[in-house]
């Protein structure tokens, strides 16, 4: 219906995922520019810099922790079930999918063609997950955190100890490149792994990632998206909700919190192996609790319960300390090249040698201030207090408020 | 109601007891309710109307007594077990879904009517889809019973409480139920509000023919729509009838009133 938007006159047309013809033109753009970045040099008022091979890597670890932050958000956000456990699963999914998809050697490999091991890298997580889910399930609120805390710890000290599979503590081992076979020829169908020519355009090895890994999170969120509007996701929220009510209304608590944890695992098995893959050799002590805090503070920051805010908080959380590391380079090129209010703001911010003060250093040793990763941490940390303090919602609660503003403009409402 | 052709009980509670260590909550309660009946429970806060409530729902186990529902044992069934028998509930303090949207939260209340299960969900594929659009057309009729077409759309939690009562009813009859359980649905709300919600509650009786046991303490309103009456006082019957009967009964009004005085019940209504 031309002009109105909200007009609908049919019940699928008010169901649809993208209800509105903005909403599918701005999704459309948005995926349309996310598809052409790797060839950013070649397109006019494009932002070369997104071509580049290394933030072309930045943003497909954006689109791997999205996928995780799906199956975080699914379980926490969207079913209220708090867990800290994220990180085993993806240590799991990470190991499954190396013992299926890499050659055998010193370490097992089965050598299988990726379209088997990634998808047993979400299988077998969740079939895991729904082991040791019957007693997690049981417990609620801090203590499930704590539960599942435990998780973590049995699976740092498993993934140590296995070493035929995980290659032993700081050692660790080499995953399973990405590369399309039908089953275990020489020559792979589509290879990841290496440079090429797609379409008549140079393109790199981080770039077939990206795009690859920008095709599995358009097709994790999809799925993500469905479940959250259908039968069980709303089972899911209705327990997170209220969930005696919600018993009282027909649903099965554990039948569905246990569900939610199965399908959470899947998600964060296959974000882990692929995340291993992405990294190329992973240790052991990668699957930590910090893996699985950081979970927890995407969602947070993005917006707990939703689809969007679990990849906006990825995309914030991975993107935001490079964008630190490159604004304090920034800052150093300015005091370099010389005078101005500017350059001595710049000069207070940041130290440049052991005897010049300043909250940031860029020195390769020690010195005064905090060192770049310092800052990211301490960023890192105040930003979850700042948005659970001023915006539970997170980013997606923001742009929600932005949106409404200009939905109403000039109006207040 | 005619006795001739009295149907048989839909839902009958013999000699329930119930206590949560010392606390004695219910004492050998026994009543039936019978097809398409409209009947209230009423007596002092503390009294144990919603205990019976959550008995019948089985989230309270009785340690005495048994619940049969069409002549089947209720007892040692799951909540979600009790739904599916075909039995559904409003509460005293709102238990809607907050952050759901009203359509949201009365489709949830259909979650018993449907089948498919996540994998056809997140496909959004086959009975999925096709149940999705169904239950969507059965909500909007609910929403145009209860008369909340504009609030469809927003989350349950920014909506003013007479209608989050009027919600949570939605939710209610989105069950197809057999049997309504509301407690207190008229609880905290003015003049206006009451009249539309006893107008709603006799809709139920006459145009969906559900049986209802309606738990109140707004007397004037019980005693104009309720069938039958049960008086409960700190867990025991103490009388039950007819409003008219109740009414005028010694032991409701010294329960009522903590006097042995001859003051009607009429001065509540």
């Amino acid at each position: 219906m031309r002009g109105r938007p909200h007009l609908h006159t049919s019940y699928s047309a008010d169901q649809a995922l993208m209800p509105t013809t903005t909403k599918k033109v701005a999704l459309a753009i948005f995926l349309v520019l996310a598809a052409l970045a790797p060839i950013a040099s070649s397109i006019p008022i494009y932002p070369d810099f997104l071509g580049n091979n290394d933030w072309m890597k930045l943003l497909s670890h954006v689109a791997i922790f999205g996928i995780g932050a799906l199956g975080i958000n699914l379980l926490t956000g969207v079913a209220g079930q708090v867990s800290l456990g994220h990180a085993f699963f993806m240590g799991l999914g990470a190991y499954v999918g190396v013992v299926f998809g890499a050659p055998a050697g010193d370490l097992w490999g089965w050598g299988l063609p990726m379209w088997i091991w990634l998808p047993m890298a979400g299988i077998i997580p969740a079939a895991i997950g729904l082991l040791v889910g019957p007693a997690a399930v049981r417990v609620r609120g801090l203590y499930l955190a704590f539960a599942t805390l435990g998780l973590v710890f049995i699976g740092e000290w498993a993934w140590r100890n296995l070493k035929f599979i995980t290659g032993g503590s700081f050692a660790g081992r080499r995953f399973p490149e990405f590369q399309l076979r039908m089953w275990k020829e020489e020559e792979p169908l589509v290879d990841f792994a290496s440079d090429g020519v797609w379409l008549g355009f140079e393109i790199s090895e981080e770039a077939k990632v990206y795009l690859l890994m920008l095709g599995l999170l358009v097709v994790a969120t999809v799925l993500a998206k469905n479940l959250q509007r259908t039968r069980a996701g709303r089972a899911f929220q209705a327990i997170r909700d209220r969930d005696i009510a919600a018993e009282i209304m027909g649903v099965n608590e554990f039948k569905y919190k246990l569900m939610a944890f199965g399908i959470s695992s899947a998600y964060a098995g296959v974000a882990g192996a692929l995340f291993a893959s992405f990294v190329g050799r992973q240790i052991p002590e990668t699957w930590d609790l910090f893996l699985s805090v950081e979970f927890i503070a995407i969602i947070l920051i993005g917006g707990a319960g939703t689809v969007s805010g679990a990849l906006m908080g990825s995309a914030f959380v991975i993107l935001l300390p490079r964008l630190v590391q490159d604004f304090t380079e920034w800052l150093s090129n300015v005091i370099a090249d010389g005078e101005g209010l500017l350059a001595s703001v710049a000069d207070a911010v940041i130290s440049v040698s052991p005897d010049d003060f300043g909250v940031v250093n860029i020195l390769p040793g020690a010195g005064p201030g905090l060192s770049v990763f310092q800052l990211n941490q301490v960023l890192f940390g105040l930003l979850v207090i700042l948005f659970m303090i001023f915006e539970p919602l997170g980013l997606y609660g923001i742009w929600l408020r932005i949106r409404n503003y200009w939905k109403g403009w000039p109006f207040t409402y | 109601m005619s006795t001739a052709t009295r149907p048989s009980a839909l839902l009958e509670v013999r000699d329930i007891s119930l206590s949560f260590r010392g606390l004695v909550a219910l004492e050998g309660v026994s009543f039936h309710v019978t097809e398409g009946e409209l009947f209230s429970i009423i007596g002092p806060n503390g009294a144990g109307k919603t205990s019976i409530f959550n008995c019948i729902n089985q989230v309270y186990r009785p340690q005495e007594g048994s619940i049969l529902w069409k002549g089947d044992s209720l007892m040692g069934l799951k909540p979600n077990q009790t739904a599916e028998r075909g039995i559904a509930r409003t509460f005293q303090n709102i238990a809607l879904f907050a952050h759901m949207t009203v359509m949201d939260n009365i489709l949830s209340g259909r979650h018993i009517r449907m089948n498919h299960g996540w994998l056809a969900g997140m496909l959004w594929w086959g009975r999925a889809k096709q149940e999705e659009l169904e239950n969507r057309h059965k909500v909007e009729e609910i929403i145009h019973f209860l008369e909340i077409e504009r609030w469809r759309k927003h989350p349950v939690g920014l909506l003013p409480y007479g209608i989050q009562k009027r919600v949570e009813l939605g939710r209610a009859l989105a069950m197809d139920p057999e049997l309504l359980l509301l407690d207190e649905p008229v609880a905290g709300m003015n003049l206006e509000e009451t009249e539309d919600m006893a107008r709603f509650i006799l809709d139920i009786q006459d145009e969906l023919g559900i049986t209802t046991i309606l738990v109140e303490h707004d007397m004037s309103l019980v005693m104009d729509i309720a069938d039958r009456v049960m008086v409960l006082d700190f867990g025991r019957k103490i009388a039950e009838g007819l409003p008219e009967e109740v009414q005028t009964n010694a032991d409701v009004i010294r329960a009522y009133l903590g006097t042995t005085g001859d003051a009607s019940m009429q001065e509540f209504g």
